[in-house]
């Protein structure tokens, strides 16, 4: 049985200026699952994956068309009369590169919440240790939330970076290779997040990282040269690919 | 045997040619440093047995008389300097903002952006004389706040370059984040980029003053000199720079004595505001 549909592209494409990056794609991003989408570089995936979140509206000449339903309101997000800040505070993201503010731990988990408006210290204080927990960092960060975010390792920094996309309650997360620039042992639980984070809420991730997407998802996309070659569960992509070009992406003849 | 043999001359060459390099860069740079202390020692020798208090509390006595001082001329200077910071920072700031922030993707941006490289060479005294067709000509008297007026004019591009130049050192990705979480950009600005940026831009705003404060030219034609204390920045206003150059030129013994105090207070004064300034930029911490 299918679970219920978050996110539904229908028909989408994407120009950077004259540059058709993305083309005609169509893909379900499943409520409360983990959705993986690979391929080799310059296939698109982070184009598609910013798309969720309207981050090209940030730069000039870029277009979208088609629609990207979200539901369970069934609005088209890319649609030009609905505010992507509306849409950021519902889809949140984590970065390639741990990319905390220049602020204390604390007032970077609490930023989100703060330009939302909440603004009484008990219920910051409240929502802040609930996302430090959610991400696995508050044992290790309790007795130092007023220090510099930046006097945290690497894979807490990322971890920070997620307490601070979950504190404002997002409906969906994009994660956008979030463990390229970690060490094993702070990939392992980053993974180990994405999969308990799937409790509370959707995820898309992009990665270069096939065992990655292996071990986290339950469904894969698989994108080459700007078009979405294959779609399903992670399981029957990783074993019986319908594609040839999948099958040989994952048995890593390129890429 | 031969190539161990070539091996050393070739390293020996290396040597040499580095030694001949570094010798060099360093006469360069202490070519500079003996003007500079030879201009301060110069300031300090004759200037600083023309200090007492006096020069301080005192206006000018008549021209050729012993005594009076320059009090007129160091509260002067300290108004129309003060008051060119207070309209050239914020302007040279939110400049620096719009060409780093808002017009990071306009062409019109980038235009004013290249102006403004053009005009922090500009000659102070076309400053000043520009400033005299608009704001003294028409009023029809020599004012402080017109000084004001142009060494703001001067400050404000100094400023705005740095600023921008230190805004476009903050990563991307930190701006992206602030997106992420849904803010504006005016919220991204205020939280994020200005508070990463703001030991640089502080180190502008020193900049823009040092640029500034020694400046004679353009108060020339604006806040011209006067011989009488005044606090009120609408009258003609005697400034330390105007006032050295006019007793320095001046036939009386007395002057010549006091340009001297005169040249040493502003040396050593903005020397001293260099340091503290430097001091607290430094101090302040790099993530606030």
């Amino acid at each position: 049985m299918e679970p219920p549909v978050k996110i539904e592209v229908r028909n989408f494409n994407f120009y950077y200026g004259d540059f058709h990056a993305l083309k005609d794609i169509n893909l379900k991003i499943y409520e409360n699952q983990v959705t993986a989408i690979i391929g080799p570089s310059g296939c698109g995936k982070t184009t598609l994956l910013r798309s969720f979140n309207r981050m090209h509206d940030l730069y000039p000449g870029n277009r979208y068309e088609g629609e990207i339903i979200l539901y369970p309101d069934g609005i088209n997000l890319i649609d030009k009369d609905v505010d992507p800040i509306a849409i950021r505070m519902r889809i949140g993201m984590v970065f390639q590169k741990p990319n905390p503010f220049p602020k204390s731990v604390y007032e970077n988990v609490a930023y989100g919440l703060r330009i939302k408006g909440i603004k009484k210290k008990s219920v910051l204080d409240e929502k802040v240790e609930e996302a430090l927990r959610a991400a696995a960092l508050w044992d290790e960060v309790r007795d130092r939330l007023h220090e510099n975010a930046y006097s945290l390792s690497g894979g807490q920094q990322q971890r920070l970076c997620i307490a601070r996309a979950i504190a404002v309650e997002p409906e969906v997360l994009l994660f956008d290779e979030p463990t390229s620039a970690l060490d094993p042992i702070s990939t392992a639980k980053i993974e180990e997040l994405v999969v308990e984070l799937k409790k509370r809420l959707t995820i898309v991730i992009v990665t270069h990282n096939m065992q990655q997407a292996a071990r986290v998802s339950d469904y894969t996309a698989f994108m080459y040269m700007g078009e979405l070659v294959e779609f399903g569960p992670t399981e029957k992509i990783f074993t019986k690919p319908e594609s040839k070009l999948t099958e040989e992406y994952i048995t890593g003849r390129f890429g | 045997m031969e190539n161990s043999d070539a091996l050393r001359r070739n390293i020996l060459r290396r040597k040499a040619v580095n030694l001949v390099m570094l010798s060099l860069s360093t006469l360069t740079a202490l070519y500079g440093l003996v003007w500079l202390f030879w201009i301060l020692a110069d300031v300090v020798v004759n200037g600083f047995r023309f200090i007492n208090t006096d020069l301080f509390l005192q206006d000018p006595a008549p021209p050729g008389t012993e005594g009076g001082g320059l009090r007129h001329a160091f509260l002067g200077h300290f108004i129309i300097t003060a008051l060119a910071t207070l309209m050239g920072v914020p302007i040279g700031i939110g400049a620096g903002l719009f060409f780093a922030e808002y017009g990071r993707h306009s062409r019109f941006a980038g235009y004013l952006r290249s102006v403004t490289d053009v005009i922090v060479s500009f000659p102070s005294i076309v400053v000043g004389t520009l400033v005299y067709a608009i704001l003294v000509k028409p009023v029809g008297h020599f004012m402080g706040i017109s000084g004001s007026v142009a060494l703001a004019l001067l400050m404000i591009p100094v400023i705005a370059i740095t600023t921008d130049e230190i805004l476009r050192l903050v990563p991307n990705s930190l701006r992206e984040a602030g997106y992420a979480l849904g803010a504006y950009r005016w919220q991204v600005v205020k939280d994020i980029t200005l508070p990463a940026a703001k030991r640089g831009i502080l180190t502008g705003v020193i900049l823009g003053i040092a640029r500034i404060a020694g400046e004679t030219a353009p108060l020339l034609f604006t806040s011209f000199n006067s011989n009488f204390l005044t606090l009120n920045p609408f009258e003609a206003m005697a400034s330390l720079t105007v006032t050295i150059f006019q007793y320095a030129m001046g036939p009386y013994k007395e002057w010549h004595g006091q340009a001297w105090a005169a040249a040493f207070v502003l040396t050593v004064g903005t020397l001293l505001f260099f340091m503290t300034a430097k001091a607290v930029v430094h101090g302040m911490r790099r993530y606030g």
